[in-house]
């Protein structure tokens, strides 16, 4: 409870903005229970993947409690450009610490860029998840797909359940 | 009165399986089963080296050697370091699903934890066990090498253990630019310890089972058996990497000395 209260007059003293928009504006994140940040304006998967929807591309990546608990990262497999993803199936994987951890689709769609920055430097997905960590740009297919995914509030709520269950 | 069971876990038995054989096993039990499983494999039938999912073979092997020895070299689904496996390595393997152990959360550090604690039980009254950084070591010296895999609802933590080793084997690996922290400098000799000096052999896997059997309700498989088990198709990313491959990594270790 402290914990959460802490959380709460901290994001409040640093004026979070909630608007992701405005580019010449940090971009804003709320404070999770476990210090991980989640962004606005963006709509997250219950596997902790991220979307940015701008217009007819959807940008892909993990969240900051996702690179948290995964550790490290060494290397990241994405798929090709041109080919497809589907909802809620695998499209790569990263390697951390000793383990491969599937990254799953949270959208449908045909892959018209992939981030090969990560090749040479995979730690970008734990330096800039939301950002320089992003993994591939898709054009989808079922823009509905969106709507069953998680906004920022509630992924946080989701994220602070998960581990206090454990 | 709700009377909680423990969940059921099926225990294959091999000896002396091929490790390509038990890595092709394992990644179809993961994707394709639902049920949890402990492999334990007593030995491989020939040398083999093993290298995780982003393993390059001409910045973890001597290519040369490997190439002139014949020694096949694999690349696995889960992600970790190179190993040489052989007739005396002991493989245990164990896959999850992720609700059917709650305590644990589905990345690597928890699942990690949550083996060094089973372990702990195998290897109590053993001096010095435990599990450090990510390795199993007796003191300082590692003779447990681990891996992982984790997929949407399910995990495999995967081990081969040291029980003895040819020193001339060790000499096709080496050393990795990325080590953990306690191994200081020290090369292979003077970092791993056989695990035979620690615990007898058949002791070892008794109470593995017996460990694993305090949080599951254990059933022998036969590996006759398995196709009821696992249906379907699914992902082999497990390989055998060719002559071709190896000859390039070769070629591109030569370029760049």
């Amino acid at each position: 409870m402290a914990l959460r209260m802490w959380a709460s007059s901290t994001a409040n003293a640093l004026k979070l903005s909630s608007s992701a928009s405005k580019s010449h504006l940090l971009p804003a994140f709320s404070i999770s229970r476990c210090f991980s940040s989640v962004l606005e304006g963006l709509k997250y998967a219950n596997s902790h993947e991220w979307v940015k929807h701008e217009g007819s591309v959807a940008t892909i990546g993990i969240s900051d409690h996702a690179q948290d608990h995964l550790g490290e990262v060494v290397f990241v497999e994405l798929p090709e450009e041109k080919s497809s993803v589907s909802k809620e199936k695998n499209f790569g994987a990263v390697e951390s610490v000793k383990a491969t951890s599937e990254i799953i689709s949270p959208i449908s769609g045909e892959v018209i860029e992939v981030n090969t920055k990560l090749a040479d430097s995979p730690g970008l997905i734990n330096s800039s998840p939301y950002e320089e960590g992003w993994m591939i740009k898709v054009k989808p297919n079922n823009p509905a797909e969106l709507e069953s995914l998680m906004g920022p509030k509630e992924y946080t709520k989701f994220c602070e359940e998960e581990d206090a269950a454990h | 009165m709700s009377i909680s069971r423990a969940p059921l876990m099926n225990l294959v038995r091999l000896k002396g399986t091929p490790i390509l054989e038990q890595l092709h096993l394992e990644e179809r039990l993961l994707r394709a089963s639902t049920d949890n499983w402990c492999i334990v494999n007593d030995g491989t039938n020939v040398p083999t080296i093993v290298m995780g999912m982003s393993g390059k073979p001409s910045q973890l092997l001597e290519v040369g050697p490997v190439i002139k020895d014949r020694i096949p070299v694999i690349k696995r689904f889960t992600g970790g370091g190179t190993v040489i496996v052989d007739k005396s390595t002991l493989f245990v393997s164990l896959i999850c699903n992720k609700d059917d152990v709650p305590s644990v959360q589905p990345y690597p550090r928890s699942v990690m934890a949550w083996s060094g604690s089973l372990y702990g039980e195998v290897f109590e009254g053993v001096d010095g066990f435990q599990l450090r950084e990510n390795d199993y070591v007796f003191g300082d010296r590692k003779f447990g090498g681990n891996a992982q895999s984790i997929i949407r609802n399910r995990w495999i933590h995967h081990t081969s253990f040291l029980w003895d080793y040819n020193v001339r084997n060790m000499a096709y690996l080496k050393l990795p630019s990325k080590v953990p922290q306690y191994r200081l400098e020290r090369d292979h000799t003077e970092f791993v310890c056989r695990m035979k000096d620690y615990i007898e052999r058949s002791d070892f896997v008794e109470k593995t089972v017996k460990a694993v059997g305090n949080q599951f309700a254990m059933k022998e498989v036969n590996l006759e058996d398995i196709d009821s088990y696992a249906k379907g198709e699914h992902v082999k990313s497990t390989r055998l990497l060719t002559m071709e491959e190896l000859q390039e990594a070769m070629a591109s270790t030569a370029q760049s000395a």
